[in-house]
């Protein structure tokens, strides 16, 4: 269907316990672009996102029915290796998750667990990792500081550096500028634009304006199900349902 | 009449909560006019460091008791402070929910059983198997660490796994995200996010450890000697005042009460000790 495509979600059905939160999804995400995934609170994006690399696992109550390739491999078959995986597709949660160590450390932890030892290598990913996230500049003379300590916002690019310091293949931002200023949101939206040069970005954002700024492609979601799903334009200029236009607009959710 | 039933409620609660305050105080201000006369008297370096003690002669030298405080609970806490942590690790992270349902109860109950009772048990069945197994008298440093070990289990287990499960679940999360096991998260992540919390329950552990007076009396043997190996029997601070308070009085009793308030000044700096750990973020 794409040029190339990165990601396919075949058939997704969706459970926690009894509850079913997503509904016989199909949806491809083509490499090196954004796509967003927007809806309502409660229509299974982020189950759908945190299903891509596999950290729904962690919730026993969920399970799920049909499969979701990463370049053509199930990442749920047997022998599909979970840690792998979530190195190559990266995360960025709501509330920003800096691990309790340095500004450095945070960063570098990532590299140094794939075994990556050389100081000067390292230190050098840690730099570039956090210009990409447009962060360098701000924390380059305290890089030693505690990631805690940091704003909301710097925390929320130092999670974004640490996913981009793993060298991942797809980046996944769940709602990642919901607490954000509007200065540190147009940072990261800045950021992404460059980044899917290198990456694959999924983005669940946290309303329809950002979805429509940053995104090449997008999904409409509701109560689990795949709504409606195209280009930017497609979706937010020329909605072909009526659900889609009308969330869009302001009329409901 | 609203305001006044408000204002009494008020007072009410004050003053029961005054109640348990003061009971501390008057404890401690007894403890004190009865025990710092003693320690005046003796000279709080001779009193500390001296290895005499022959109330019957007027020698109040409580070192070696001092010594015997501390290899015990050390030795406490080497038994029971690495088990301890890794049950919490395993409550909190590995054990599936049916098996953490039938440990936690069982581990409270470990901190149900009286210590008389544990101190029983170690005398017919600790100290004959550290006796044949070392050689020794059996009652030694070594047996009443084995039991002490014990008796702290059910404090660093609780406190250690409540706050593993307290850490915002984010830190779990975004470890996981990024590729790391669940062993380095739990290694690299979560202990050092929960260490304050760790140490707070190793420390009141130990201070456990200090205060026990019933189960060591009945395994340590009770010899007032700076001990050479940890097969030999010792006396600990409060094992000294629980055997000689039934027949002492006078100075002698004095210095029981000065005994106290080195245990009580011990067991304070432990506990302050744990709430500034915690409480530093």
């Amino acid at each position: 269907m794409y040029q190339q495509t990165k990601i396919v979600v075949n058939n997704m059905n969706f459970y926690y316990g009894r509850k079913q939160v997503i509904f016989n999804l199909n949806l491809e995400i083509p490499k090196n672009e954004i796509m967003a995934v927007f809806g309502p609170a409660s229509s299974g994006v982020t189950t759908l996102l945190r299903s891509l690399n596999r950290l729904c696992d962690l919730n026993p109550e969920a399970h799920m029915d049909g499969d979701v390739l990463l370049d053509g491999k199930s990442v749920y078959g047997h022998g599909a290796n979970v840690t792998e995986l979530r190195r190559k597709v990266g995360m960025v949660f709501e509330v920003p998750t800096p691990l309790p160590m340095s500004i450095f450390d945070n960063i570098a932890y990532g590299p140094r667990l794939s075994g990556r030892k050389g100081r000067r290598d390292i230190a050098e990913t840690v730099e570039q990792s956090l210009r990409k996230a447009a962060l360098w500049d701000e924390v380059k003379d305290r890089l030693s500081i505690s990631g805690m300590s940091l704003s909301g916002g710097q925390q929320q690019r130092l999670c974004i550096a640490r996913v981009l310091a793993l060298e991942p293949e797809v980046i996944i931002l769940d709602r990642a500028c919901s607490g954000l200023d509007p200065i540190s949101t147009a940072k990261i939206e800045e950021s992404l634009m460059q980044l899917k040069e290198q990456f694959t970005i999924v983005i669940a954002p946290h309303n329809v304006q950002q979805a429509g700024r940053v995104c090449d492609r997008a999904v409409f979601m509701l109560m689990g199900r795949l709504i409606e799903e195209g280009t930017n334009v497609e979706v937010f200029s020329n909605p072909r349902d009526q659900r889609t236009s009308d969330y869009i607009t302001g009329r409901f959710g | 009449m609203k305001k006044f039933k408000e204002r009494l409620s008020g007072r009410i609660f004050f003053t029961l909560a005054l109640s348990s305050i003061s009971a501390l105080a008057l404890i401690t201000v007894f403890i004190i006019s009865q025990g710092a006369p003693l320690i005046a008297e003796v000279g709080i370096i001779k009193f500390i460091f001296g290895m005499e003690w022959a109330p019957s002669r007027g020698e109040f030298g409580i070192f070696p008791m001092i010594i015997g405080s501390v290899t015990v609970t050390l030795g406490a806490a080497v038994i029971g402070v690495p088990v301890g942590i890794c049950c919490s690790v395993f409550l909190a992270e590995f054990a599936p929910p049916a098996m953490s349902n039938l440990f936690r109860p069982a581990i409270q109950l470990l901190a149900g059983i009286p210590s008389v009772v544990y101190g029983f048990w170690g005398l017919l069945f600790v100290v004959p198997a550290v006796r044949n197994l070392f050689g020794g008298p059996g009652l030694s440093i070594l047996t009443g660490s084995i039991i002490l070990g014990i008796m702290i289990l059910p404090t660093v287990i609780s406190i250690s796994e409540v706050s593993i499960l307290a850490l915002p679940r984010q830190y779990k999360e975004g470890a996981l995200a990024l590729g790391m096991t669940h062993w380095q998260t739990i290694y690299a992540v979560m202990l050092p996010a929960a260490k304050s919390g760790i140490v707070a329950a190793v420390i009141l552990g130990i201070g456990r450890a200090v205060g026990e007076t019933m189960a060591v009396i009945m395994v340590l043997g009770n010899a007032v000697a700076v001990p050479e190996s940890i097969l030999d029997p010792v006396r600990t601070l409060t094992t000294n005042i629980g055997i000689e308070m039934g027949y002492a009085s006078g100075e002698h009793q004095q210095a029981l009460f000065a005994t106290g308030i080195v245990l009580f000044v011990a067991i304070m700096i432990l506990n302050s000790f744990a709430q500034y750990v915690t409480r530093r973020k």
